[in-house]
């Protein structure tokens, strides 16, 4: 049959080729562009299409999915505005490495370059934002361009993939031909496994150590779940320290004791003060970020260093490292064991006995300690009876950015990967809410929370509109302290007390609001009603919007300032006046 | 501790690559002391880019690994590291003057063997290849001789002895 015979349209063939990718759901918005895809989305029922109320959200959203599932998420949005919607959301993608598939429409290609209606630029405009791109010009190419697309975002460092669809292209007639699987790219091949050398080093060096400590991030929740069994068992087995990124929280169980909770700027006193001393530092799957490294120059000095990496540009860009291991953390951590196995090394059972009483005399400072009274709830309060209450639950768990985010970093235990969304590399506000949305697509019957901030829900509020059509039974916690709370406390730190426009002036009636569109609202202020809001939240079957009203002036401790090492942390409020911020921490973001 | 390096990299013949690395280098404040890029494989539909920049060992490294990264880059060669190799470029100098000037530009091109592709009765354009320093040198002789204009193609490199890229 003559392509132009053929019963089938380039819109046609793209769904088809969705489906061939296993894909089940599409979060998305039409217009002109794109309405060849719908028309065929139309047509058949494989696919499910989320209708989501703003471009940014059905990336989010994509990306919650893509998170607590480990598959590619699947955005398809108009030409234009639609496309520069989307820009932030695939950025948030970029930075914490999440894979994603964003179809935009776009003008017909003989128009494209003519300042035609709703024409942008889009992959000139998302290059820099996303693993790749492709404008595709003719029908022949669609298929195995799309097929590409989804090998190049779930591939090595998982990343957005941007396919930009003109609409003759769409419009064309081609039939499809599923392809011979799996489908790679022509040279595109990151190395997964690691040079078994390399491993061996890393074990003589780990059985060596005196001083040790696992640094374990979002690069083990990208290698699958069994990366995350195999890291849990490999650190039984050394009986070392373990601390984690906000990306890798549940990479390890948070209730173990071995585990010393998050570090980094946010991060506990142990974790911190055990990755300044130690001796060597394991790192699988996190990229010393400066959030975690602080001050550069001296950032854990005494110490060699194991990365582990399956990105070489993440090894050796911000701090040296004795030993890069490039492969999957997975495979890494299957030959560590087996290696491990084989030498059965003798580790320095006095060293490490030393090693554990110092860290539990830092844990001894109780760094996350703080006061609730009977007047008012303090965030962190909130935080540990929601915990109380979900902990037996099936949940998932996203957050927007803020100090709630924090909080809820430090105070929710996360047993299991997959089960926390959180926005840390490019720090969104807005991200919670309708990653939380993608969340309970993809588990329709678990419990899923966005722990949200009043400001910060207000980005993507909207959204209101998308669960309440589908009835998703998503609850967001607004811990609403009427501020930007991280913006203030970092006036109140770094900038006198000038609390410039970051009071939370005019704010809706949350309640309300929730009804309006649909939804429950619930308020509670007072600590003593706190675990009845809880219960009574989860056992609405609705989506339901929680207005928790809570200190509006409590710091997010510790705090590692800016520009400071990390000996350097703020514990409380009373310790801040003995550590002014540097000049050169003044201009760190 | 800065220092410079040839680097060759090999890449789809694909629209928007040029824009990829060269977008590389300005968003992460990497510099270009020079780019060539032509297509070199017809068949495989590959381009060859060569890249002179300059920086710390670290942030080299960093360069090498974000061009690999890309999705289109096919092979990264840090030429200056990797063993010995050979560079040239080639500059079309156009020098204008009569009498004493006109001969005397005449008789350095032949010291440094550049061809003279033009030549009208007031002026010349020569062609000259070799490495930069050979070029600016030649290029700066020019300069009180009559040199009106010139275009440089920027530095294309090669390993020596029978190893392909
Ligand atoms: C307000 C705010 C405060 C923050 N404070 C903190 C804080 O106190 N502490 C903190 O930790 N973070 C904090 N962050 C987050 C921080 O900005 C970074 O996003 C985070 O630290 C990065 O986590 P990561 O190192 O695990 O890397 P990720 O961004 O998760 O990157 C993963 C790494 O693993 C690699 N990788 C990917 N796949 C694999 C694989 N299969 N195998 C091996 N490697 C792989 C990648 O190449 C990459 O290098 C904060 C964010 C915000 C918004
Ligand atoms: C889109 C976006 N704009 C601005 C910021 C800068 N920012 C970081 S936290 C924050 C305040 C968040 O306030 P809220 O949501 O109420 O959370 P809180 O800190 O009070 O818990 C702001 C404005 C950001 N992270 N994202
Ligand atoms: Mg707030």
């Amino acid at each position: 049959m003559k392509p132009e015979e053929s019963a089938t349209t380039g819109a046609d063939l793209l769904v088809k080729a969705l489906i061939d990718e296993e894909v089940e759901v599409v979060f998305g918005y039409p217009g002109g562009a794109v309405l060849p895809i719908y028309d065929s989305l139309f047509k058949q029922n494989r696919l499910r299409h989320i209708l989501v109320r703003h471009e940014q959200a059905a990336v989010h959203a994509a990306e919650g999915y893509a998170r607590s599932t480990g598959r590619v998420g699947v955005v398809l949005v108009t030409s234009g505005p639609g496309a520069t919607n989307a820009v932030t959301g695939l950025t948030d993608a970029l930075m914490d490495s999440v894979p994603i598939v964003c179809l935009t429409g776009q003008v017909p290609t003989h128009l494209i370059g003519n300042d035609a209606f709703q024409e942008a630029d889009t992959t000139g405009i998302t290059r820099p934002c996303t693993k790749h791109n492709y404008l595709v010009k003719a029908v022949d190419d669609l298929a195995r361009t799309v097929h590409e697309a989804f090998y190049v975002a779930r591939s090595g460092r998982p990343g957005p993939v941007v396919i930009d669809l003109p609409k003759d292209v769409l419009m064309n007639k081609h039939d499809y031909v599923a392809p011979k699987k799996p489908v790679q790219h022509k040279s595109y091949r990151p190395q997964v496994k690691p040079e078994l050398k390399k491993v061996e080093e890393a074990i003589e060096l780990i059985a060596g150590a005196k001083r040790p400590i696992f640094y374990a991030g979002g690069g083990i929740v990208n290698a699958g779940p069994k990366a995350s069994k195999l890291l849990t068992q490999f650190v039984h087995t050394t009986g070392y320290p373990i601390t984690n990124t906000l990306m890798g929280l549940g990479t390890f169980p948070a209730s173990d004791k071995q585990f010393l909770g998050m570090l980094g700027m946010h991060g506990t006193y142990e974790a911190n003060l055990a990755m300044y001393h130690c001796d060597v530092m394991i790192n699988i799957g996190a990229r010393f970020d400066d959030r975690i490294t602080g001050k550069l120059a001296e950032f854990s000095p005494k110490s060699k260093k194991i990365h582990v990496d399956i990105d070489p540009s993440s090894i050796n860009k911000n701090v040296r490292v004795d030993l890069p291991i490039v492969g999957d953390a997975g495979h890494v951590l299957e030959d560590m064991i087996r290696v491990w196995k084989a030498k059965q090394p003798k580790v320095d059972h006095k060293a490490l006995k030393a090693w554990w009483a110092e860290i539990d005399k830092w844990r001894a400072r109780n760094c996350l300690a703080y006061k609730q009274d009977k007047e008012t709830i303090k965030p962190q309060y909130a935080l540990e009876r929601l915990y109380h209450h979900i902990k037996d639950k099936d949940h998932y768990i996203t957050t927007e950015v803020g100090q709630h985010q924090m909080w809820a970093a430090q105070f929710l235990k996360f047993e299991q990967p997959n089960r926390w969304m959180t926005s840390g590399g490019l720090g969104t506000m807005g991200y919670g809410f309708p990653s939380a949305m993608g969340v309970q697509i993809a588990h329709p019957d678990a419990l899923v929370i966005d722990v949200a901030g009043e400001a910060s829900i207000m980005m993507n509020i909207q959204e209101l509109s998308t669960v309440a059509q589908y009835r998703l039974p998503v609850k967001i916690f607004i811990l609403n302290n009427q501020y930007m709370g991280m913006v203030r406390q970092w006036q109140e730190l770094l900038h006198g007390g000038r609390y410039s426009e970051s009071y939370m002036e005019s704010l809706p009636d949350f309640v309300k609001l929730a009804e309006a569109f649909g939804a429950v609202g619930l308020r509670c202020h007072d600590p003593a009603k706190l675990d009845d809001t809880i219960k009574q939240m989860i056992d609405i079957k609705k989506p339901v919007v929680v207005d928790v009203l809570v200190d509006k002036t409590e710091n997010c401790f510790p705090m590692i300032p800016s520009g400071a090492a990390h000996y350097d942390m703020l514990l409380g409020p009373d310790d801040r006046a003995a550590k002014p911020v540097s000049e050169e921490g003044m201009v760190l973001v | 501790m800065t220092s410079s390096h040839t680097i060759s990299v090999l890449v789809d013949n694909e629209p928007g690559i040029l824009a990829r690395v060269v977008g590389l280098f300005s968003g992460r404040g990497y510099n270009i002391e020079s780019l060539t890029v032509a297509e070199t494989d017809a068949k495989e539909n590959l381009s060859r880019i060569t890249i002179v920049t300059a920086g710390t060992p670290m942030v080299i490294e960093q360069i090498k690994a974000q061009l690999d990264r890309l999705v289109p880059v096919h092979k990264v060669r840090d030429l200056t590291v990797e063993g010995p190799h050979i560079e040239r470029e080639l500059a079309l100098v156009k020098v204008k003057g009569t009498g004493d000037k006109r001969v005397e530009a005449l008789r350095l091109a032949d010291v440094f063997r550049a061809k003279v592709i033009d030549a009208k009765t007031d002026s010349f354009v020569f062609e000259v290849t070799g490495t930069s320093d050979k070029v600016r040198t030649f290029v700066g002789l020019m300069e009180s001789l009559g040199l009106v204009e010139l275009g440089r193609t920027g530095i294309v490199a090669m390993s020596r002895g029978g190893e392909a890229l």
